[in-house]
């Protein structure tokens, strides 16, 4: 079956300024949640979505106030629930772009469940996750992707908590498409929300965030200027993993697992360094490419992006094929089908 | 047959008994089934274990289905005057609902040595008392329906599958049923299976002539009272179904989709399996990962603009509770089903009780109102499922109806209604680019707020869970506050102004007044209307809206110098009366062990009172 569209076109061409809202943002100033509302923003245009037709869900933390500072529809919900509230949203109605906004708390903790099963099944949604590795409304306690043994209001003696990565989890889960940013680098998380709005089913946008209140200065060690070059990749589809200040590092694998090498050094060239396929189906490398760190540097871009019918293709194939072949075209047919009789 | 003693009754109870894998339920559905077909008031319940097969032979894994058939059925019977039970197991546990002088049929081949000592029986059950106290029928079924399945060339296993079919055919005879209805459903069900509609056929024969030639059973003969019923179509319907199909027709009167987001749960599961079936008419139907997400899921469709429910049971609804606040706070329209079960934590999952009324009605955080309803018979969970689903759309707020397991697995006839007579529902839909538009501006009367839909032009704005001004931006002003907690109310209990006002059943110049609500209906019903029968005075009221109560509760309850609230649960919805009506005092009729009310303990219950 041809590939469908559910969401028109806004038929008129949009600019920033059109989805700000006129509420005061309440943000600490320097949270990197600005940058990120910034790039949102600016992807709306691009998206060519009509705007009555975009629906903005959250949760609950900071980064879940998100829908009061975008000019659309929005649901600002409960903790945990955004991915559930969005598959009815998007289920009663197809024809609207559903965005959904979550830190790591409330996407990983508390609404762990509903994260997994709505890539599972491929919903049709983009998800961003304010990854800032705290809890930040609450004032400062350890979440699901705090680092192991960091001190933090409820771990006074270092957190015992293994973190999760979210890349593995959505790669887990089979996600078809996972992206990873950084706040500081609006530009990229323009870029890969825009492929994150263009894909189909779930994706995935993980943004490294900044709480400079409660965890500052938390991923320094890899968006600090003077280290960010060689700390960091940005994956391109079909491009040679390269990265460094020198251009002159690669990836590449050794037959056992990833490692980062010098082009030039110990006889590697180029033809050593890895290609990236983000279309590759099988999530093998993409795991490993999310799961980067340490002597490797974290990746960045569009780690996965891979087709496979949205949960809403097939939800609608379903129900059109069930409408033109059903027994019963209305409710009294229903009612009246099987043994009935007459007194 | 001149022999014959044909013994006229107004109702019969027939009780089918036996392992799991037996096939009660699917006898017990077809004699209703008969019975409906040829003039009977029906009404049944299935009494089934939690366990889908537990061992063979054992207590536990004890299966039974009871049908009652007459004229005005409005419960599924206290005691049995028939009873089938397929093993020992089955006639040690279900014996107890057998009336004295019962005809009871066994399978004798069953009672081994070793089935009676599994069922705890230590030596032959049939004592000279026991067959003094009921007329006991030893069938030899399994050995009949084997040498059946031997002359057709049918392995074992599949003949001992229709040892529930020569149970039937005796009932048929002792009932003055004619086989032709359930061989049609024979030649339905297995239409592409012709060896298997010969073999039950055969079987079905066999019973209904074994039953023949005994003398015992033709002076067992029961002519049962066709019912008198109102003109119209009728089928049998259980009232899980009869849920579902009431959800579809709010959806295509109120031209809203419908949306169910749900998990699996007994009692309540058929809800949705049922709704899953119809896609063609819109139904769109989404399993959750969890209670939580069918809950969310269905409020996320609301605001999308669907006519949005869930359904669950007792510990289902617990884990709703927050997002039932979420509800109300965004003043939503929401139908949630709670098919009522035992409890607390898993309790009884099988069995039936009340007793998540508390939580219907208090179970959030904060200042939670809602309106809450309850079904009271099997067929009309399809009006009050439809009436929770017309109210949540008009007046923009969560509905909660209660059914129960008893309703919701039991069945009744039911006289199709067209959907064009039922009451109109009208969505209050905002209008788009309305330049007046605010997301929490009220009608003056119903104080019910617009609904403005993703995808309309012009009304974007945001809802949540933080307390908003009636503009529509967050708010922490403690007036505004008050204001928006005074209005949420107000709009539930504006609701009394659009439902019928409570009515009076029974005697209404009685002394006594007795007061029911939900799923107990059939039960009182009949207490009470063989009491005044009896020339007693007793009158009845039977409340399904309970939040909030028709206007005039007050005046009714005030009339009355006794009055006894009976529940299956230990007094909730007495305690919440008591809440509104101090000035009336109440007795009460509790009964909390999985089971509906029996007619007989309420006479006798109401008699004491009478009496004081």
């Amino acid at each position: 079956m041809a590939k469908r569209h559910f969401v028109p076109k806004a038929g008129v061409e949009y600019t920033k300024a059109d989805f700000t809202s006129d509420q005061m943002v309440k943000w600490c100033p320097g949270c990197g949640d600005h940058a990120i509302l910034s790039s949102l923003l600016s992807t709306f245009p691009k998206t060519g979505h009509k705007k009555e037709n975009i629906c903005m869900v959250s949760g609950i933390g900071c980064s879940s106030r998100i829908p009061y500072y975008v000019d659309t529809y929005g649901f600002h919900s409960i903790h945990g629930r955004a991915c559930a509230i969005a598959t009815g949203v998007k289920l009663a109605n197809p024809e609207l772009s559903v965005w959904v906004n979550m830190g790591d708390g409330d996407s990983m903790a508390i609404g762990g469940n509903h994260l997994i099963h709505a890539v599972r099944r491929n919903q049709d949604f983009n998800i961003t996750i304010f990854n800032n590795e705290i809890y930040g409304l609450t004032k400062g306690q350890y979440s699901p992707t705090t680092k192991f043994g960091q001190v933090t209001k409820t771990s006074p003696f270092g957190t015992i908590d293994y973190p999760f990565n979210p890349g593995e989890l959505v790669m887990g889960a089979q996600g078809t498409f996972f992206a990873r940013s950084l706040d500081c680098v609006p530009a990229l998380t323009s870029q890969v929300m825009e492929a994150a709005a263009k894909h189909d089913g779930t994706s995935v946008v993980e943004v490294l965030q900044n709480c400079m209140i409660f965890n500052d200065k938390t991923h320094a060690a890899i968006t600090d200027r003077a280290v960010r070059d060689d700390r960091t990749i940005v994956l391109e589809n079909g491009k040679p993993m390269i990265f460094g200040k020198e251009k002159n590092k690669g990836i590449r694998f050794n037959g056992r697992c990833l490692e980062a090498v010098t082009i030039g050094e110990n006889g590697i060239t180029m033809d050593d360094i890895m290609i990236h396929h983000e279309d590759t189906e099988d999530t093998g490398i993409h795991m490993m490419l999310a799961r980067m760190s340490g002597d490797l540097p974290v990746a960045l871009g569009v780690i996965r992006n891979v087709e496979k019918p949205s949960y809403t293709e097939l939800y609608e194939n379903q129900m059109d094929e069930c409408k033109a072949n059903g027994k019963y075209k209305c409710v009294d047919d229903l009612l009246n089908s099987g043994d009935t009789w007459e007194v | 047959m001149s022999k014959d003693q044909i013994v006229n009754k107004d109702d019969l109870v027939v009780r089918f008994a036996g392992d799991s894998g037996d096939g009660m339920q699917l006898s017990g559905t077809l004699f209703s089934d008969a019975s409906a077909l040829t003039g009977n008031d029906i009404a049944t319940f299935p009494d089934y274990p939690a366990e889908i097969r537990a061992p063979h032979n054992t207590i536990a894994g004890v299966s039974g289905y009871q049908v009652h058939v007459g004229n005005h059925i409005y419960s599924s019977g206290d005691k049995c005057d028939i009873l089938v039970a397929m093993n020992p197991a089955s006639f040690k546990s279900n014996l107890k609902w057998a009336k004295k002088g019962a005809s009871v049929i066994v399978d004798i081949d069953t009672f081994t040595d070793e089935a009676m000592e599994k069922a705890g029986y230590k030596e032959n059950p049939f004592t000279d008392e026991m067959e003094h106290a009921y007329t006991i029928i030893k069938a030899p079924i399994t050995s009949f329906t084997a040498r059946i399945g031997q002359e057709q060339g049918a392995d074992k296993k599949t003949a001992d599958k229709c040892r529930n079919m020569f149970a039937l055919g005796i009932i048929f005879f002792m009932t003055h049923k004619k086989l032709d209805q359930t061989f049609a459903y024979l030649e339905r069900k297995f239409a592409k299976k012709p060896d298997v509609i010969k073999l039950n056929k055969a079987v079905l024969s066999e019973g209904y002539e074994y039953a023949d030639k005994l003398e015992v059973i033709h002076s067992h003969i029961f002519e049962v009272a066709h019912a008198e019923m109102p003109k119209g179509r009728y089928r049998n319907i259980t009232g899980n179904v009869a849920t579902a199909w009431g959800l579809l027709a709010a959806s295509e009167r109120s031209g809203r989709r419908l949306f169910l987001g749900s998990y699996p749960i007994t009692p309540a599961t058929d809800v949705m399996v049922e709704l899953s079936k119809h896609k063609a008419l819109g139904a769109r139907v989404f399993q959750a990962e969890d209670e939580i997400a069918g809950v969310c899921s269905a409020i996320g469709a609301s605001y999308a603009g669907a006519l949005a429910c869930t359904s669950t049971s007792g510990p289902g609804l617990s884990l709703k509770s927050e997002a039932l606040g979420l509800a109300v706070m965004t003043e939503l329209p929401l139908v949630v089903v709670d098919v009522q079960r035992g409890g607390p934590s898993t309790g009884l999952p099988t069995k039936t009780e009340q007793s998540d009324l508390n939580q219907a009605l208090y179970g959030r955080n904060g200042e939670a109102p809602l309106i809450v309803v309850a079904a009271s018979s099997s067929a009309n969970c399809f009006y009050w499922a439809y009436t929770a689903a017309k109210l949540a759309l008009e007046h923009m707020t969560p509905v909660i109806l209660l059914t129960d397991g008893y309703l919701g697995n039991g069945s009744q006839l039911f006289r199709i209604p067209k959907v064009a007579d039922l009451p109109s529902i009208t969505p209050r839909l905002a209008k788009p680019n309305d330049p007046n538009y605010r997301p929490f501006r009220r009608d003056p009367e119903t104080f019910a707020r617009e609904w403005a839909l993703p995808g309309m032009e012009g009304l974007r704005h945001r809802v949540g869970g933080l307390e908003k001004c009636p503009d529509g931006p967050l708010s922490t002003d403690p007036e505004n506050h008050a204001l928006m907690t005074y209005n949420r109310q107000e709009k539930v209990n504006r609701v009394a102004n659009y439902i019928p006002e409570q009515e009076v059943t029974g005697n209404p110049d009685a002394d006594l007044l007795v007061i029911g609500w939900g799923g107990t209906a059939g039960a009182i019903t009949l207490a009470v209307e063989e009491l005044n029968n009896e020339g007693k005075k007793v009158a009845y009221t039977h409340f399904n809206y309970i939040c909030p109560l028709p206007k005039n509760t007050g005046d009714i309850l005030r009339k009355y110098k006794k009055i006894v609230v009976c529940e299956l649960n230990n007094g909730q919805f007495a305690g919440y009366l008591r809440t509104q009506f101090p000035e009336c005092p109440m007795q009460q009729y509790n009964k909390i062990m999985g089971l509906p009310f029996e007619v007989g303990e309420l006479k006798e219950c109401f008699t004491k009172i009478l009496g004081e």
